[in-house]
């Protein structure tokens, strides 16, 4: 287990260098002027002198990526003040440190993602499992149509209409927001309840077929089968059997979805206009901000490998069929 | 193999009892037996039996061709998707640039009302938006596909350090955030091409949105195929092929991409309604195409500004793409049904 960690940890330090690397050419050192990209639109003489300085163009560009390396593990001086370690420089837009930015921001992140992981695994894993249990009758078959038809909506679609409907028509809830959990935990609740509705219907038909199907398929298997012979109640191998079985690859998309969705849940707090590391993603874009595009990017990885990772290791405490090896 | 003889003098509309078991495995057609049908034909049969299969598909065709014939439908109609009929005609919108008439200004000269603020026609963007929609998720799909097929099969198929080597590129690839990748680089590769300060040509722009899709788009089918190739080579008729002496180029378009056929397809139709979404979702966020160029993605962005005194003007985008989207998922299913019988639901 320890071995495995330590090479996969070691492979995720490899693949974070080169995507920091490709992120950081293309962004310094492949335009005719970065400093001008950095700049935007409506950029003044004044302001593209403060970035050109800022970036320290003058350098060669792998200098100028050690020591944004460099920075990020041990920190670095800059011409606005010192930015300690992990530092990932300075907002061109308005001057913030990136790092604290993104700490700032991340807390609403994670609890749209967690709430709304709950909601879907809850509701996808559930349903799966009544259509599994109840294959080819009525319940089955509309279980099945009614995900086929949620996962055909649009989040940029759903959420406007949900607003619409719950919000400012029937007044049920405040317009959405995020209040500290550890603050107000019913404001907490209630200000990212839509949400946390509006979010998991692009994932609940997936986890609803395929938590089906792996059910239906586990059912099959002669292990379970021949406990069901053997008279075991018909629940207690649905769930101590068949059950286990039909995690992993539930578990595989989960994890993958998750680490996904704690790089930024883009479009979901884009259109409650919840200030997570998605909406700064978007707005940093917006503005041709690239140390804050940066950040998030880099942040991001690391939580899709991360939770790559975790998967992998999922599987052996699943399954202990699998060697972790 | 009688049965299948009798089924192919029956016709393809009457396969008799138990076609479905047989039908398989006609692909195995005896000597001088005239009975075999090749894969096409079995799966064009077996999906015309399919009547959701059927239906779906005609509605996605309808797409296709509301999007083709974008320009004879408006020439038609007599409206197109630039002139701000609100604004020239000052009845229409009043004075919070909102459609005087109820439901968004739906009447019969415009069918699905006006846009609210430019009072453009909804139904002449709508068209138009699906037509630049389709056209790039289309050009997305097919470069996507491409790219997974060479470097699916050049990796199953040359194994060694050639697979080592696209395998550990594969998963680079994949550990890109590729959301975030798809906004972030957007504005990046369209500053290579045209200086920041410029506005930029809607080709360029399209083209830019069309490489950073693709960039990231193909790895999963390219996984897919990588391993299913990596069967096939094992099997006999592959090594039959080896040994005759084919050289490898004949031997991977003659004897495996016709057996991969199945995953393409299905994978295919599954990336297809993916890639309109997330352009349309770079619309939504504004990194997408921009004004004027009608967009189905930017009508969402639109909706959402205006939801709360105009919710109408959502309706029409979206329940277009769900339609869209819907019939296309379960043509993907019904594809898959029609290849691989015996994957079942």
């Amino acid at each position: 287990m320890l071995r495995f960690l330590i090479r996969r940890s070691l492979g995720a330090v490899v693949i974070l260098l080169i995507i920091s690397a490709v992120t950081f050419f293309l962004f310094y050192a492949v335009p005719r002027d970065p400093a001008l990209l950095a700049c935007g639109k409506n950029c003044t003489p004044d302001a593209l002198e403060v970035i050109r300085k800022n970036m320290g163009i003058d350098e060669p560009v792998p200098v100028q990526y050690w020591h944004f390396m460099v920075g990020i593990l041990a920190g670095r001086e800059f011409a606005a003040g010192d930015c300690p370690a992990p530092c990932f420089g300075y907002s061109f837009a308005n001057q913030d440190p990136v790092w604290e930015t993104i700490l700032d921001r991340f807390p609403t992140t994670v609890s749209l993602t967690v709430g709304g992981a709950v909601v879907f695994l809850i509701i996808g894993l559930g349903a799966g499992m009544i259509a599994a249990w109840k294959k080819g009758t009525l319940v089955d078959k509309a279980f099945s149509s009614l995900s086929l038809v949620l996962s055909s909506m649009q989040i940029y679609f759903i959420g406007p209409l949900v607003l619409a409907l719950v919000v400012y028509n029937l007044n049920l809830l405040d317009q959405p927001k995020y209040v500290p959990l550890t603050e107000d935990p019913v404001g907490w609740f209630t200000g990212l309840l839509i949400p946390w509705l509006v979010i998991q219907i692009i994932f609940t038909a997936n986890y609803t077929r395929l938590s089906r199907s792996s059910m239906i398929e586990q059912l099959q298997e002669d292990h379970v089968r021949a406990a069901r012979a053997k008279g075991m109640s018909g629940k207690y191998v649905f769930f101590r059997y068949a059950w286990r079985g039909s995690l992993i690859p539930i578990v595989t998309i989960f994890g993958v979805d998750l680490g996904s969705l704690f790089g930024g849940a883009m479009i979901t707090e884009w259109t409650f206009s919840l200030p997570g590391l998605g909406t700064l993603a978007v707005n940093s874009v917006r503005n041709t901000d690239l140390p804050m595009v940066m950040g998030v990017m880099l942040f991001a990885a690391t939580f899709i490998i991360l939770f790559n990772i975790i998967v992998d290791a999922a599987y052996a405490f699943i399954d202990p069929r699998v060697r972790l090896s | 193999m009688t049965s299948s003889s009798q089924a192919a003098g029956a016709g393809a509309d009457n396969p008799g009892p138990g076609g479905e078991a047989d039908l398989s495995s006609t692909r195995v057609a005896k000597d001088g037996e005239p009975a075999g049908r090749s894969p096409g034909q079995l799966m064009w049969m077996r999906f015309k039996r399919d009547r959701t299969g059927m239906i779906s598909a005609c509605v996605v065709l309808a797409f296709f061709l509301i999007a083709a014939l974008a320009p004879v439908i408006s020439w038609l109609y007599g409206k197109d998707p630039y002139t701000r009929y609100g604004q020239n005609n000052p009845e229409l919108l009043n004075d919070n640039s909102y459609p005087v008439k109820p439901n968004g200004g739906i009447d019969s000269e415009f069918w699905f009302g006006l846009e609210p603020g430019l009072g453009r026609d909804v139904f002449t963007q709508l068209i138009y938006g699906i037509r630049t929609s389709l056209s790039l998720a289309l050009v997305v799909t097919l470069l996507s596909v491409l790219t997974a097929i060479v470097i699916g099969v050049a990796g199953g198929y040359f194994g060694g350090k050639v697979d080592y080597f696209l395998g550990r590129f594969t998963d680079l690839m994949m550990s890109f955030p590729n959301q975030l990748f798809f906004v972030a680089f957007t504005p990046v590769v369209a500053a290579l091409l045209v200086d920041p300060r410029d506005e930029m040509p809607t080709w360029l722009r399209s083209c830019v949105i069309i490489y950073v899709m693709w960039l990231l788009g193909w790895m999963t089918l390219a996984r897919l195929l990588r391993g299913q190739t990596l069967s096939l080579r094992e099997r006999e008729f592959i090594e039959a092929a080896r040994v005759a002496g084919t050289p490898p180029g004949r031997i991977v378009r003659k004897e495996l991409l016709p057996n991969l056929v199945t995953p393409i397809l299905v994978q295919a139709t599954y990336m297809l309604p993916n890639n309109v979404t997330a352009i349309a979702g770079l619309s939504f966020l504004g990194v997408g195409l921009l004004e004027p160029t009608p967009d189905w993605g930017r009508m969402f962005a639109k909706g959402a500004e205006v939801y709360q005194s105009d919710i109408t003007y959502m309706f029409f985008p979206g329940g277009a793409m769900v339609i869209f989207i819907l019939a296309f998922n379960l043509l993907g299913d019904s594809v898959r049904d029609a290849f691989d019988p015996k994957s079942g639901r």
